[in-house]
């Protein structure tokens, strides 16, 4: 077969002294980062990337799956061992973990939670193995009208997929498109959007100035506000026996840990769905399919392995769009791409045939990486667990400092760190109203592209919109984008008829 | 401020900024230029417009009490976040308008020194430790790893022996 040949290269690449302690390296920070309440897997990648220019793009991307890999795995353990998620994907994990951690049941729901994270994290890289290149082969037959209707597709999943405010959401990914549009006009070549004539916004609004901000600064806000009272701390006491013990449990659980595997990797494809809803959807699917749905919540092992199978499979699902078709799954493969972008590489079908050594050493990583977790994660439970006391007050103005380091370290400019500070501060304002913030980076990493696309579409048929719906792949695309488009605004009117036939209160 | 209040704030505020968004982007042409497709500044002043509309219709929302913010009467932001906010996102600012003076690597150290002794209230040692750690371990870092300098400011002198060490 096709893939068995680069598979075995990818695995030579991911194996490379260089890139194995990369990994191990990305596997430890992100379990850390996971691992801290208010720290998830987007602001490890974000405050990390700038770091990342020490290595060549293949070790970078290594190291930052990686930490997206662990953060995924060790956002259990502050679910489990705190009752607070150290993530919104582990949202999931504390119904039944924290129970769990009350019975003295601890260490079995870590111990499901890394072995379901497994599973998970295996089985879909193996979906990923066998879908990304037929998939990446049928986009090399993109033009420009479909790389714009994939865009419009991802946009559209926010508003009919992201359960926010449907004006806030539209407006959020507005803004990031218009960030992204500062600088130079790429077919005039005339300045553009130069606010206050600052020669700082000549090289445009680097997309990481608006991830940092938002994912470095304003989400620390927000943990800061939010993260006032004291936490407890359960107690977890561990032994080869207790693991053996907690194994035996989850057999009964096979066919929900892989139930959740297949759906979290699906799930996490959409670009607004992502590894957050994915989790919520496997313990719901595992809650109707239970012999015994009342004992979820009371801390049922199932309802700790499903969500967190599903969650880390949806991390890997989320790269597939990333790697095949230059289209983020989820906003931490957002900040991904745009990475690649900076390490000179141009994300897309082309990936495949242009840089082999990059896409297949991802891939031969993904499933390394998810081993060395695995194990990293059981073996380290204790010292995890003391990371949690840390308080942060320690942890934040280390953040803030790597923020500012790293935010003037890709362009040299000052400029850029004072709008990290102002669009930390703004957009936590906005978030505290409900508006989103993800859409925004997402819409800024791709509003490049889009414009592009959407141009090149323009002039090659004088103007004409119809190229849209004529050709039958962009066509299908985006009736797709209009359909998701469309579902929230019919359910917001079925609604409004239902409040109207009931007297308001 | 109440959220209900802050609500209608944020979107007057966001709909007076796409306004401005719009004029910016019309000092390049948006319309139909022959042969090259849509002018400069089309796809940003488009944009500028839908996010005028969203915040248009998150107006009228408010005047509905459609939105759960724009019912709720609770505090936008209370007293602790207040402080907590004003304390960090002030010092923040002091680290910045001190970078440009003494550079970074020195605001960062003052920067650490109030942040975990007068924010955290953590031991003197902690706080030395973590103010003079932090700025060394970057400094090798960035300057000798990533060949990456940082702003220095007025500081530049001092880090001459050490330019000699890592160059």
């Amino acid at each position: 077969m096709e893939i068995i040949d680069p598979l075995l290269q990818g695995f030579l690449i991911a194996l490379a002294p260089q890139n194995l302690m990369l990994m191990m390296l990305g596997c430890v920070v992100g379990l850390f980062v996971g691992a801290m309440p208010g720290l998830g897997s987007v602001n490890g990648v974000a405050i990390l990337l700038p770091v990342t220019f020490l290595v060549p793009p293949t070790g970078a991307i290594i190291f930052l799956a990686a930490v997206y890999y662990g953060a995924m795995y060790g956002g259990a353990i502050s679910s489990i061992m705190l009752g607070i998620p150290g993530a919104s994907t582990a949202v999931a994990t504390v119904f039944d973990g924290r129970p769990l951690a009350m019975q003295g049941k601890a260490d079995w729901a870590l111990v499901a939670a890394a072995v379901g994270s497994f599973v998970g994290g295996t089985i879909s890289v193996i979906l990923f193995t066998l879908f990304a290149p037929p998939l990446a082969d049928f986009a090399l037959r993109f033009g420009p009208p479909e790389e714009f209707a994939l865009m419009m597709l991802a946009f559209a999943t926010f508003i009919g997929l992201g359960g926010d405010d449907i004006p806030k959401t539209i407006f959020s990914i507005a803004v990031g498109l218009v960030l992204a549009a500062v600088g130079l006009d790429e077919v005039s070549g005339k300045p553009r959007l130069i606010f206050f004539d600052l020669p700082g916004f000549f090289h445009g609004i680097n997309f990481l100035v608006l991830a940092i901000g938002i994912y470095g600064i304003g989400e620390i806000l927000w943990t800061l506000e939010t993260s006032k009272g004291e936490v407890k701390v359960s107690q977890a006491s561990f032994s080869v026996k207790r693991i053996i013990e907690a194994c035996k449990q989850l057999k009964n659980s096979v066919v929900t840990i892989i139930s959740s595997s297949v759906l979290g990797y699906f799930v996490g494809i959409l670009p607004a769905a992502g590894a957050t809803p994915a989790s919520l959807m496997a313990y719901g699917v595992a809650k109707t399919m239970a012999k015994d749905p009342d004992s979820f919540g009371k801390g049922n092992i199932a309802g700790v392995a499903a969500p967190e199978t599903a969650n880390n499979a949806a991390s890997t699902g989320s790269m597939l769009p990333m790697i095949t078709l230059g289209i983020p799954g989820s906003p931490t493969t957002a900040i991904l791409l745009g990475g690649m972008i900076i390490w000179g590489l141009r994300p897309g079908p082309l990936l495949f045939v242009n840089h082999p050594e990059f896409v297949w050493g991802l891939i031969g990583s993904l499933y390394i990486a998810n081993f060395f977790t695995v194990i990293i994660n059981i073996a380290f439970i204790p010292l995890f667990v003391s990371v949690l006391k840390l308080p942060f007050t320690i942890l934040a103005p280390i953040i803030f400092v790597l923020c500012m380091v790293g935010g003037f370290a890709p362009t040299q400019d000052m400029h850029d760190v004072w709008l990290i500070l102002i669009f930390g501060v703004v957009f936590y304002l906005l978030r505290k109203l409900n508006y989103p913030v993800a859409p925004a980076v997402l819409a800024i990493v791709l509003g490049p592209l889009a414009e592009r696309s959407l141009r090149q579409t323009l002039i090659g048929e004088q103007g004409d919109l119809m190229v849209f719906v004529e050709r039958p792949l962009s066509a299908t695309i985006l009736a797709m984008a209009v359909l998701l488009f469309a579902l929230p605004l019919l359910k917001m009117r079925k609604k409004s008829k239902a409040s109207e036939s009931t007297p308001a209160d | 401020m109440r959220t209900r209040t802050a609500e209608v704030t944020m979107a007057v505020i966001m709909g007076l900024l796409s306004l401005y968004l719009m004029w910016k982007s019309a000092e390049l042409p948006i319309g139909w230029t022959e042969g090259r497709g849509p002018g400069g500044g089309a796809w940003p002043f488009w944009l500028a417009g839908v996010m005028l509309i969203c915040c248009l219709v998150t107006i009228v929302r408010w005047f509905g009490r459609k939105t759960p913010e724009s019912r709720s009467e609770a505090e936008y932001m209370d007293t602790d976040a207040r402080r907590i906010n004003f304390v960090t996102v002030g010092s923040l600012l002091a680290f910045l308008v001190l970078t440009h003076f003494i550079g970074m690597y020195f605001a960062m150290m003052l920067f650490l020194f109030f942040y975990v002794r007068f924010v955290g209230r953590h031991s003197w040692l902690l706080t030395f430790v973590l103010a003079l750690g932090v700025p060394i371990f970057l400094f090798f870092f960035f300057e000798a790893l990533l060949k990456i300098i940082l702003p220095k400011g007025y500081s530049e002198p001092l880090f001459y022996p050490l330019y000699r060490i890592i160059f």
